[in-house]
């Protein structure tokens, strides 16, 4: 069937079989941040924003985002690696490989909610797995980020 | 060997795999490997129908399915000839009025778990019952309607709605009182909303889990309306189920300590539980009876019970 959506700001038209699942479609097209961790619908990795909000892009099918705007880690280079560097300074990334789902939700968040409490940040990213870390740097990278960006508004 | 094939039937050998099937080791090549791994949901077309009509008629056929999230069915193995997509009818919101909240199919869980006036008039209990679901973006996928027309013995929400007053809209059955939807066969109709009716019921959320996000191992609420105390409790592991305080246990002005031990158990009592991979039935049983008490100790204004040895 014929989809046609926007993806990181690009009007994209395509082909795709009816089954596909919107994680190998925007992978086709090049996203190699999306990543495919658990494929049970559980780990976060594969992340990705449609219309402004985080879903698993592996239990989206690429029809239902016929007409919707897509935004991977591809489309928000600047925010992800302002972000990054935090993430970074606290010594939260190992290997690597949960961070584009994460930095995605991170981000996510950041723009639903108000100055999140810790309780409320965690929970927010329960969704997101990592097994490298104990998620300790992570939170640590995230209060840092949000109190720096409190202070420049 | 035979029980690292039982903890693992995939395991793949150089040439052949073995495979456990009742009971017994199977040894298949690659190719048939390869096969039964190919064994997963399947859909040959979509349609984004432009009405509800429509989409009845695409439905009466057995290998065509209503799409809501999707995130329960991509995990199966349907062949799917042609998926239903209610999408472009407008189904995805939450309206209000004086005598209740109108929330269409396509909601998805993460909108009805935002939802202030929702929040403000279920005190919290609908909420708590979403925000342990795997995470943000999971909830932001699968829908209110996918969840309750399958009637899965591990919804939260759909437990939770039981214990408020809820009917269901559907497309050709007209409006239902969600228990006896519950209790309905799967047919081919369409859910077309939830009603969540502003009647005069308290309802505390409450459930189990082996490990955050996962599924509940006991989902209870606990409600007080006009005809005195209720408890549903689910995840049984089937679908949720209603246990009325049709002993008059309950019925006094001021709910004592005791008075909460003794529905506890005999509610607990009344229902069948069973086991699976998360936990037994005798289990269940027994964390039921400890949700159902802290569920009623919460709506009574006492303390909720928290603490060690206070169950």
């Amino acid at each position: 069937m014929r989809i046609r959506l926007h993806l990181n700001g690009k009007e994209i038209t395509a082909e795709v079989p009816a089954d596909m699942m919107l994680l190998d479609f925007v992978r086709a097209q090049g996203c190699y941040s999306v990543k495919r961790g658990c494929e049970t619908s559980n780990c976060g990795l594969c992340t990705v924003w449609m219309d402004e909000k985080p879903v698993l892009s592996c239990s989206v099918l690429a029809a239902r985002a016929d007409g919707h705007r897509v935004v991977t880690l591809e489309g928000c280079q600047k925010e992800a690696e302002a972000f990054g560097a935090y993430l970074a300074d606290q010594g939260a990334e190992q290997c690597g490989y949960c961070s584009p789902g994460f930095i995605m939700n991170v981000l996510a968040m950041e723009k639903e909610l108000e100055n999140p409490t810790d309780e409320e940040i965690r929970e927010y990213l329960a969704g997101n797995l990592c097994r490298c870390s104990g998620y300790e740097g992570q939170l640590r990278a995230i209060r840092a980020y949000l109190d720096a960006r409190k202070r420049e508004a | 060997m035979t029980e690292r094939c039982k903890m693992d039937p995939y395991l793949v050998g150089s040439k052949s795999c073995f495979f456990w099937k009742k009971g017994k080791v199977e040894i298949v090549d690659d190719a048939e490997v390869q096969n039964r791994r190919n064994m997963m949901f399947t859909i040959r077309e979509y349609v984004k129908v432009s009405s509800l009509e429509e989409a009845y008629e695409l439905n009466q056929k057995k290998t065509n399915v209503i799409f809501g999230g999707g995130v329960w069915l991509r995990l199966g193995k349907k062949h799917i000839q042609t998926a239903i997509d209610l999408s472009a009818l407008g189904l995805d919101g939450i309206t209000e009025d004086a005598d209740a909240f109108s929330i269409g199919c396509m909601t998805t869980l993460h909108t009805l778990e935002i939802h202030e006036g929702i929040h403000a008039y279920t005190k919290g209990a609908v909420r708590e019952s979403l925000r342990h679901i795997v995470g943000v973006q999971m909830r932001n996928c699968a829908t209110v309607g996918g969840s309750i027309f399958g009637r899965f013995g591990f919804s939260d929400i759909l437990c939770c709605l039981m214990g408020l007053d809820c009917d269901v809209e559907l497309y050709r059955g007209g409006r239902v009182a969600l228990t006896d939807f519950t209790r309905m066969k799967k047919d081919t109709d369409i859910l077309v909303r939830v009603i969540l009716k502003k009647s005069p019921v308290e309802t505390v959320y409450l459930s189990q889990r082996n490990t955050a996000t996962d599924f509940p191992v006991v989902s209870c609420a606990v409600s007080k309306d006009m005809q005195g105390y209720r408890a549903v409790v689910g995840a049984r592991p089937c679908m949720p189920v209603e246990v009325r305080d049709t002993e008059g246990i309950l019925c006094s002005k001021a709910i004592t300590e005791k008075q909460i031990h003794a529905f506890g158990a005999w509610a607990a009592a009344q229902l069948a539980f069973a086991d699976n991979t998360r936990a037994s039935g005798a289990y269940r049983r027994h964390i039921a009876e400890v949700l159902i008490k802290r569920g009623l100790r919460q709506l009574t204004g006492g303390n909720d019970g928290c603490g060690f040895g206070c169950i």
